[in-house]
């Protein structure tokens, strides 16, 4: 009937199309969920999932762990500081350790590229990659898809142009792969010196002007430009970035369509995307993170019935 | 080993049922105040939609329609498998001091129904709750017994009891399939 997750979420390179369509099924109805005045279904009663955040993040770790709760699950939070990571404990003994006190989830934040995948081949729990490194975010790019169908009703066939930082973007990587398996045309737009080297091979146009893409999309995924990641001279100024590659109420006023917007935050208002777009009319950034609570709650529900030990309970079942 | 086939309820006599079923509801709530049907997913949605368009008929009133997926809450999710899918729920009304009558299609083990009255109170605390379903099968395994029953159906535990709806299944029909699971 349906086609499983599978033991992890790594990234949505390796999903079908199919499970990608799953993934989005069951999170609408569960949007429900959280406009409830008890916001609480007992799914996941009982298991423990570990949200293991060795990078910065507000949204996503806050959105998963208000996706956990809402599925009744417990929940605990570590962090790079103030963990034995800080007194050089690698990352499976720290997974392992966790193991060792029965957990059933864990939700990964790392800086390095592939970190999600390294510890899902050593650990028996569900791993669900919270973005890894400049590899893949797949949440954030179901979201995003989540999103785009709640407003055009489809994905096939819609033009997305992922705009700004994609060299560093795990956010753009996801949302790549998602787009393209569900049909839509996909582009990225930005200075050269942001954009990956064969870019094109993953099977989007390259628009060098902001306003050619503008011009050419039905939506824009601004992306945050990654000052944090940059320890080279990729761009000349914040301010020049924002006259050449701004995505501004001038420029969207002279597109043929309304241009949807979605940004994955945090933004930098007034860089890569200016405030009255942000929050304008044709701006679903704040149903994006709606989304991601829902989203969240589906990955956790389907992950959650591919354990080794479920799958041999279900064999005794039948 | 063959399975036999048999028709409990043809096109006309669910309506009927369905008639009846809202006639009783009327009867025992004394009119339409305060009255809020919930439909199970998915095919009590169904029949609770014919109740609603009976009683509207009848009583000149659009009661309140719900609709509940209890997927969520059921109990045997750590042992299914594969997911089941999420259906829609939709409670239009608080249901704080109502009489709300939850209507499903079949009722067998009555875990369904335990895993309504659990997702129901997470919406409010109704003054009343009460259970109409269509086909009552036996077999329960909770201590949970309908208000008001379309029909009775002796089936043993390895049949199946089918309920087509035209909204869904193209067709209005109740099938009792006896013997091995089809």
């Amino acid at each position: 009937m349906s086609a499983p997750l599978g033991k992890d979420l790594l990234g949505l390179e390796q999903l079908t199309a199919e499970q990608i369509n799953l993934v989005l099924d069951t999170a609408l109805p569960l949007k429900e969920i959280s406009e409830r005045t008890i916001k609480k279904v007992p799914t996941l009663r009982g298991a423990t999932i570990v949200n293991l955040f060795f990078e910065a993040s507000t949204r996503t770790r806050i959105s998963f762990e208000f996706a956990e709760k809402r599925m009744s699950a417990d929940t605990v939070n570590v962090g790079a500081a103030g963990s034995s990571v800080s007194k050089g404990e690698t990352l499976v003994d720290t997974a392992r350790n966790l193991e060792a006190m029965r957990i059933d989830m864990v939700v990964i934040r790392h800086p390095a590229s592939g970190a999600a995948q390294f510890l899902a081949e050593r650990i028996e729990s569900n791993v669900i990659n919270a973005g890894d490194g400049t590899h893949e975010h797949p949440t954030q790019g179901l979201l995003d898809l989540l999103t785009l169908r709640d407003h055009f009703g489809t994905i096939a066939g819609k033009k997305v142009c992922l705009c700004g930082d994609v060299l560093h973007s795990r956010v753009a990587r996801s949302n790549i792969w998602g787009l393209t398996k569900l049909g839509a045309e996909v582009a990225v737009c930005g200075p050269r010196s942001l954009l990956p080297n064969a870019i094109e091979e993953m099977g989007v146009k390259v628009f060098d002007r902001i306003e050619t893409a503008i011009e050419w999309a039905d939506a824009l995924n601004v992306l945050r430009l990654q000052l944090e990641r940059m320890h080279a001279g990729y761009i000349p100024s914040l301010r020049e970035y924002n006259r050449v590659f701004g995505v501004t109420r001038e420029r969207l006023d002279r597109a043929p369509r309304d241009v949807l917007i979605l940004h994955p935050g945090p933004m930098n208002r007034g860089v890569e995307i200016d405030s009255d777009v942000a929050d304008g009319p044709h701006s679903v950034i704040l149903n994006q993170v709606t989304n991601g609570v829902a989203i969240r709650m589906a990955v956790l529900y389907l992950l959650s019935g591919n354990t080794p030990q479920l799958a041999e309970a279900a064999k005794g079942i039948a | 080993m063959p399975n036999s086939s048999s028709i409990v309820l043809s096109a006309r006599a669910l309506e009927r049922t369905v008639t009846r079923m809202a006639d009783e509801i009327l009867e025992r709530n004394d009119g339409t105040d305060g009255l809020v049907l919930v439909g199970i997913q998915r095919r009590g949605v169904q029949i609770a939609e014919r109740i609603a368009a009976r009683i509207e008929s009848s009583e000149g009133v659009r009661v309140p329609l719900g609709a509940l997926d209890i997927t969520l809450y059921r109990d045997d999710l750590q042992t299914v498998g594969p997911r089941p899918v999420v259906g829609k729920t939709l409670i239009p009304v608080a249901l704080d001091g109502r009489n709300v009558v939850i209507v499903d299609d079949v009722l067998f083990t009555g875990r369904t129904i335990r895993a309504a009255l659990d997702e129901l109170a997470d919406f409010g605390r109704p003054a009343r709750v009460g259970l109409a379903v269509l086909i009552d099968r036996g077999g329960r395994e909770l201590p949970i017994q309908p208000d008001v029953v379309g029909t009775h159906v002796e089936a043993p535990h390895g049949a199946r009891v089918d309920v087509f709806v035209k909204e869904l299944d193209g067709k209005d029909e109740v099938v009792l399939t006896s013997g091995a699971a089809a």
